[in-house]
Order: C-alpha cells, then sequence, then structure tokens
C-alpha cells in the first residue's frame, strides 16, 4: 500500500516551472530515492508533500485520504537540505521546543530526547550551546529532532552533505532500523552511490519533470548495455568473433558487449574453443551515476550538476 | 499548549533571559536617575561662595545684603588691592563714576556678577525711597497685593455648557513624552522584530519550522512575544522609577532637599537642576492636572496597535534580506520614513491639536499612533472629539490586520528564498499570488 501518491502536481513560479505534472506513489516502509539534478525541482516537490507549498494542480493523497497538511504534519518528519538551529538556544531546549511543535507533549518529548540522546551519545550535550557544536554534531541533533516524534513519512534532504564517514553510517544504521520498523523514508538527493546502496526504489526528475521510475534493480536493467567483464589467465589473442565486440582491455581482462541476437553463454564458448584460461566472468550493470548522466545529458542543469556543485542554492524553489 | 503559544512563549522566554534585557531594564531607570541626581549635586556642590569686601566710603552708605549663599558682603575698610586675597575675600568693590568694578585675582562667574548688581540696585532703591520719604514696608505690600491680584488661565468650554480649565504647559510635556516613548519602542522593538526573521533565516532554521508550524503562526508568535517583551519593560521600567525616587526621598538628605526647593523658587539658577527639581516635586501636579483616565488606556492601545502595524511589515522585510546588512537598511527606509515623519507632525500637534495636520495624521494608521498622543493629552473632546478618536482606533486595526496579512504573504515566501535580492516589486508580485 501506498502512504503517498503524488497525482499531476504542478506548481509553477514566475520564471519557471518547477513541478510541471509529475506523478509517482511511495510505499510504505520502503526507502525512496528523490534523485535529479540542482534546480531539477526536488525540494518543491518535497515542500509540496510537507504541506510548505500548496500545489497549483493535481493533488496528494496521504495514507489513503487526501492529503491535510495540518492534521499529517504530525506524521512526517522533514530535515530540509537548507537547515539550522538557533544558535544561542541550548541543545536540550532545543530539541524540546521542536518537538512540542510537532505536537509532542512536554513529558513525552522529553522521554524520546533522553532515549535517543542515550542512542546517539549525546546526553552530555544537553547544556550546550547549538553555536558550540561542530557541523556533524548539529546535524546529529538535527537529525534527532526530525525523527523524535515517530513520524510515519521521514524526508531527508541531502542528509550527509558534511558528515564524516562515521557518522554518516550511525545516520545510515538508524535509517535502517527505522525502515525495519515500518517507516517510510524519502531521500533527496544528487549522490547517487548514497541512493545505490540505500534505496528500494528512485524516481529522477529534471527540469520539473519526472524522466525516470522504478526499482533499483530494474532501472540497472533497464539501462544495462549487455557488457561483460572477462579475466584470463593469460591474456588471449583475438580473431574474428561474431558474438561480440571488446570494448576495452586492461590486466588481462576484457570489457566486451555481447551483440544483439547472442548470449553470454556464446562468449564463453568463443574462448574455452581457444583454450584460453577465464578466471571471472560478470555482467557490469550500469552505475545510477551513469544512467543519471546519459538521461539528463546535454541540458544546462545537467552540466552544471557535472561540475559537482554540491552544496548549491535552492535555485529549484524559484 | 497551541503551537503559536508555543512560538509566543520561546520568544518572550529567550529575550528576557538574554544578559543584555536584564542589564537594560536595570540600568535605564538607574541611568535616568544617576542623570537627575547627578545634574542636582553638580549644581549645588559646584556652587562657590564668594566673599566681596565693601570698603566703607560714601558711595556704599546703603547697606549691601547677603542674601544668597552665593555672595557674601562684608564692610572692609582696610582692604585694598595688595591685601584683600590674604585676608580671605574673593574681591572687593571699587567705585569708578558710574561703573563699579570687583577687583579680583581669579574671574568671577556671571551668575555671582548678576547677583552683585541685583543686590546693589536693589540697596540703591531702598536707599532712594527712604530719601523720598516712601517706607519699603509699604511699597512691598503693595507690590505683594498687585502681583497676586489676577491670574491668566484658559477655561474650556464644552457643548453642554460645562466648563473646564486647560492646563497647555502639561498637555504639551505629556503630549511630546507618550509620542516620543511610542516612536522609540516602535523603532526598537520593530528591529528586534526584523533582527530575529533575519536570524531565523540566516540560520537556516526557518524551513525546519515551517515544516511543523504555518509560516503566519510563526511571524505571529515572533511578533506577540515581543510584544510581550515590550510591555514587561515597560512595566518593570516604571515599577523601578517609583522605588527608586521613593528611596531617594529617603535617602537624601534634608538640606538637599531643602536647597533643591529654594532653587525651585529662584529662576536664577541654571535649567538643569529646575528641571530635576521640578521632576522631584511634579507628582502632585501631574496627578491633578491631566485627563490620565483616557490617555493611559488610550497610550496602551496606541503602542500595541503602532507596534503590530508596523512589527509585521518589519518582520516581512527581515524575510527578504539575505546575508547583507545593507540590504536590510535600504529595504527599511520606507517602513522607518512613514515613522519619523510623524514625529515631525507630532511636533506641531501638540501645539495645535485641532489642526487639519493633526487631524490626518491622526487618522491615517501609518502616523495615528504617535500623533493621536499629542492630541490626546488635551483630553477628550478638547483635543480630539470621540468620533475621530473612534474613527482613528478603527482605522489602526483596520491597518494592523491589512500589514499583517500583507506581510504574512511577503514572509511565507521570502524566508524561504535563499541567495537572491529581492526588490519592492517582486514582493508586490508575491502579493498577487494565490495561496
Amino acid at each position: 500500500m501506498a502512504i503517498v501518491e503524488l497525482h499531476h502536481l504542478k506548481k509553477y513560479f514566475a520564471t519557471q516551472k518547477a513541478v510541471d505534472d509529475i506523478s509517482f506513489s511511495i510505499e510504505k516502509g520502503s526507502i525512496f530515492g528523490l534523485l535529479g539534478p540542482n534546480g531539477a525541482g526536488k525540494t518543491t516537490l518535497i515542500r509540496m508533500i510537507t504541506g510548505i507549498f500548496f500545489p497549483d494542480e493535481g493533488e496528494i493523497i496521504f495514507n489513503g485520504r487526501k492529503f491535510h497538511p495540518l492534521d499529517d504534519i504530525i506524521n512526517i518528519g522533514y530535515m530540509p537540505e537548507e537547515r539550522g538551529l538557533y544558535k544561542k538556544m541550548k541543545i536540550g531546549e532545543q530539541a524540546l521546543y521542536l518537538a512540542q511543535l510537532k505536537g509532542l507533549s512536554r513529558t513525552d518529548a522529553m522521554a524520546k530526547i533522553k532515549e535517543w540522546f542515550t542512542k546517539l551519545e549525546m546526553q552530555s550535550w544537553w547544556n550546550k550551546k547549538v553555536e558550540d557544536l561542530s557541523k556533524g554534531m548539529s546535524q546529529k541533533l538535527q537529525f534527532v529532532t526530525t525523527v523524535l516524534h515517530e513520524p510515519k513519512l521521514i524526508i531527508l534532504d541531502e542528509p550527509f552533505s558534511g558528515l564524516d564517514p562515521v557518522n554518516t553510517n550511525i545516520i545510515k544504521d538508524e535509517i535502517y532500523k527505522l525502515s525495519k520498523k515500518g517507516t517510510t523514508i524519502i531521500f533527496s538527493t544528487h549522490r547517487m552511490e548514497q541512493v545505490e546502496e540505500i534505496c528500494d526504489h528512485i524516481v529522477l526528475v529534471n527540469k520539473g519533470k519526472k524522466i525516470l521510475d522504478g526499482s533499483v534493480k530494474q532501472v540497472k536493467q533497464d539501462f544495462k548495455e549487455n557488457l561483460f567483464s572477462i579475466g584470463f589467465e593469460q591474456e588471449p589473442s583475438l580473431d574474428g568473433h561474431a558474438a561480440f565486440e571488446v570494448i576495452a582491455k586492461k590486466d588481462q581482462s576484457f570489457v566486451v558487449k555481447i551483440k544483439d541476437g547472442y548470449k553470454p553463454t556464446d562468449v564463453l564458448k568463443y574462448f574455452i574453443q581457444r583454450n584460453a584460461d577465464v578466471l571471472a566472468f560478470n555482467e557490469i550493470l550500469p552505475s545510477l551515476n551513469d544512467i543519471f548522466i546519459k538521461l539528463v545529458e546535454g541540458t544546462a542543469v545537467s552540466r552544471q550538476f557535472l561540475r559537482e556543485e554540491s552544496i548549491g542554492q535552492n535555485a529549484d524553489t524559484h | 499548549m497551541s503551537k503559536i503559544s508555543i512560538i509566543i512563549k520561546r520568544e518572550y522566554l529567550t529575550r528576557v533571559r538574554r544578559r543584555a534585557f536584564i542589564v537594560s531594564t536595570f540600568l535605564f531607570p538607574i541611568f535616568i536617575l544617576l542623570f537627575i541626581v547627578g545634574s542636582v549635586l553638580i549644581t549645588v556642590k559646584s556652587k562657590e561662595v564668594s566673599k566681596i569686601a565693601v570698603p566703607n566710603d560714601n558711595f556704599f552708605k546703603f547697606s549691601l545684603k547677603s542674601d544668597s549663599s552665593s555672595v557674601i558682603f562684608q564692610v572692609d575698610s582696610t582692604v585694598n588691592q595688595s591685601n584683600f586675597d590674604e585676608k580671605g575675600y574673593t574681591g572687593f568693590l571699587k567705585p569708578a563714576r558710574d561703573t563699579i568694578f570687583i577687583v579680583s585675582r581669579k574671574q568671577i562667574d556671571l551668575e555671582s556678577m548678576d547677583h552683585v548688581e541685583h543686590q546693589l540696585s536693589k540697596a540703591y532703591e531702598n536707599s532712594l525711597l527712604e530719601e523720598r520719604g516712601i517706607k519699603k514696608k509699604v511699597l512691598d505690600s503693595v507690590t505683594k497685593v498687585s502681583e497676586n491680584a489676577f491670574e491668566v488661565k484658559n477655561r474650556l468650554v464644552n457643548a453642554t455648557g460645562a466648563e473646564k480649565e486647560a492646563n497647555t504647559g502639561l498637555a504639551y510635556g505629556i503630549g511630546f513624552g507618550s509620542g516620543i516613548l511610542i516612536y522609540i519602542t516602535m523603532l526598537i522593538f520593530g528591529a528586534m522584530v526584523m533582527r530575529g526573521v533575519m536570524e531565523e533565516k540566516m540560520n537556516r532554521i526557518a524551513e525546519v519550522m515551517v515544516s511543523s508550524v504555518r509560516p503566519f503562526q510563526l511571524m505571529m508568535g515572533k511578533i506577540v512575544g515581543i510584544a510581550a517583551v515590550g510591555l514587561t519593560q515597560f512595566l518593570m521600567w516604571i515599577v523601578l522609577i517609583i522605588i527608586l525616587f521613593s528611596a531617594l526621598q529617603l535617602f537624601v538628605s534634608p538640606e538637599t532637599m531643602h536647597h533643591i526647593q529654594d532653587v525651585q523658587h529662584n529662576p536664577a539658577v541654571s535649567q538643569n537642576a529646575t528641571v530635576a527639581a521640578n521632576l522631584m516635586n511634579a507628582k502632585a501636579k501631574l496627578v491633578a492636572g491631566a485627563p490620565w483616565g483616557i490617555i493611559i488606556p488610550c497610550f496602551f492601545f496606541y503602542f500595541l496597535g503602532g507596534y503590530l502595524f508596523y512589527a509585521a511589515l518589519f518582520a516581512s522585510v527581515g524575510s527578504v534580506v539575505n546575508e547583507d546588512p545593507q540590504e536590510a537598511q535600504s529595504l527599511m527606509l520606507p517602513i522607518t520614513m512613514p515613522i519619523i515623519f510623524s514625529f515631525l507632525i507630532l511636533s506641531t500637534t501638540i501645539s495645535h491639536p485641532n489642526s487639519p495636520l493633526s487631524f490626518w495624521g491622526s487618522m491615517i494608521p501609518f502616523s495615528s499612533p504617535i500623533v493621536m498622543m499629542g492630541r490626546l493629552s488635551y483630553g477628550v473632546p478638547e483635543g480630539v472629539p470621540w468620533w475621530q478618536l473612534f474613527l482613528s482606533m478603527a482605522l489602526l486595526v483596520a491597518g494592523f490586520i491589512f500589514t499583517t496579512w500583507f506581510a504574512g504573504k511577503i514572509y511565507r515566501t521570502g524566508i524561504l528564498l535563499y541567495g537572491k535580492r529581492v526588490t519592492w516589486k517582486e514582493m508586490i508580485k508575491w502579493l498577487r499570488r494565490s495561496s
């Protein structure tokens, strides 16, 4: 069952079509990747799902009913890309304040904060001020305040930007744990390698339009180019071969592309007939990064994206 | 607890707990007190007593009186240019035709010079009167009667024929004082709202917040929270000033108080001391002379109304500012201009409460909070008719509902907008956009 369904969502701003007729649905309990270059419309899309913006057209179904921001907000935890904290406030008070604004009572909030602080080893932070925290530490705090009220849907916009590997793994583990408990997680990012290992399902948006929608496995299958890598004991000599062409050679291994109408076994047969010692044979699936670049190639935003503009200004908002 | 009250609570508590708030709340009344006491003490202490020797020659056959603490005359025929300071005199009098010199080593201050001149002519007048057979006693009693025979006062009459005394001076003071207070607080607390919004935007907490609460709740929570901070500070000031002044009256020695009273009756003494002394004894006069029953509630109404009218505008400016404080300055200008302008109107209103300028100034919500205080101090209906007061109040309420709506729209968009310079033209565009 889907926790969120978007039907033909549109949001136009004066200068651009930020979201132009996007529909998809997110399964309950899944980890969902929302991908796209900067300025693709990801943030606008998320702001509509979190009730910050109203869509110009289309509708959002949340948990089987029409999305009603004021009532459903308690079920959503959102960690925006542009995130911060009140610098002069103490950590504990800050967490308490944000939890209360989500609708938790003071005592409930207190108990949950204690629980999370213990879990992430933050107990000693309570009376510290936010301005004394490192970036990684405040990101941890932001994560805690996002998930504290046990929302059914958690939306994380570039959650790992600026985090070191140790803290990234801590947060990642917690995300897995939440997902196992049945929480749905939306991941918005342009860092493909992160999505690949975490997400079950992805949607790729570019220039306000959806250009890809599927499970990670399926997408990779759809975009595979029949590439295989073959490792040899000794590099064999090649003569006429109808089944494949060699794309690259490297350290006694070939990357081959199997031609239409042939199967991987045809390639193996060819080498075995020539008495070549095959050590390894595996399929090369395209990385999401490759697919992504292939799909958005040529557009101005993709060129910008390829320059690895990581923490972009929210140009996609307006 | 509703979300808006959680926000109000945080906005209020974080500000009230701040060291700057506590310091300014306690230091302001102490500063005022020190200023007043200091200026009194300086005038009291800086009094130098000049001892002037009067040669016992024919010219000074009339007697000079030493009726002030600042100049003492003493008849001494042995003084001359070389020995007067050895004998302990500040100077001595030396007549030369129609001028009388005070010969001294150090310069004699203007006040003492005036005093000596006054005493000389007084003594001379007395001796002349006596020569011509007029008793000074008789003259004094005649002057006393004639001086106190008439008093000019303005009496106001209303439609029903009831009469009442006008107190122009007091009205002037109250109008000006309350107008200034509203002017200052609108600027200070308005800027505080703006800074708070800017802080939220720059710390990037705004988007986190608006995923939990409506932008409008966030804005109103801040505005109301800061209004509560302002009212707290006002009340603290009033209480502290009353306490300090009561304490002062207990601790100040009777001589000083006596001197202050002296000073009050002596117009020649410097302005500061008179102001201070007036303040010390002003209580009784104030309580009696002004329509406080109308002024106080109206003051709080116009303070809150004016604050709400402008605070929302300040919030919207804060929401569109990016990192650059210069930008805030230029965007603030269209908001601070009408505030400053209303203050200028006030300065004519307090002299002419019923002029057309005062009328329009007290009707238009941009200036009414300040200008109306100038008219109200003359009382209702002398300074302002009832219908005008109610119309102005209604317009102000309508005004702040409008500015809050207007600002809410700009705020909602501005607070989530980063890295872009926003012009007034663009903001107007946002207004037209549907929600």
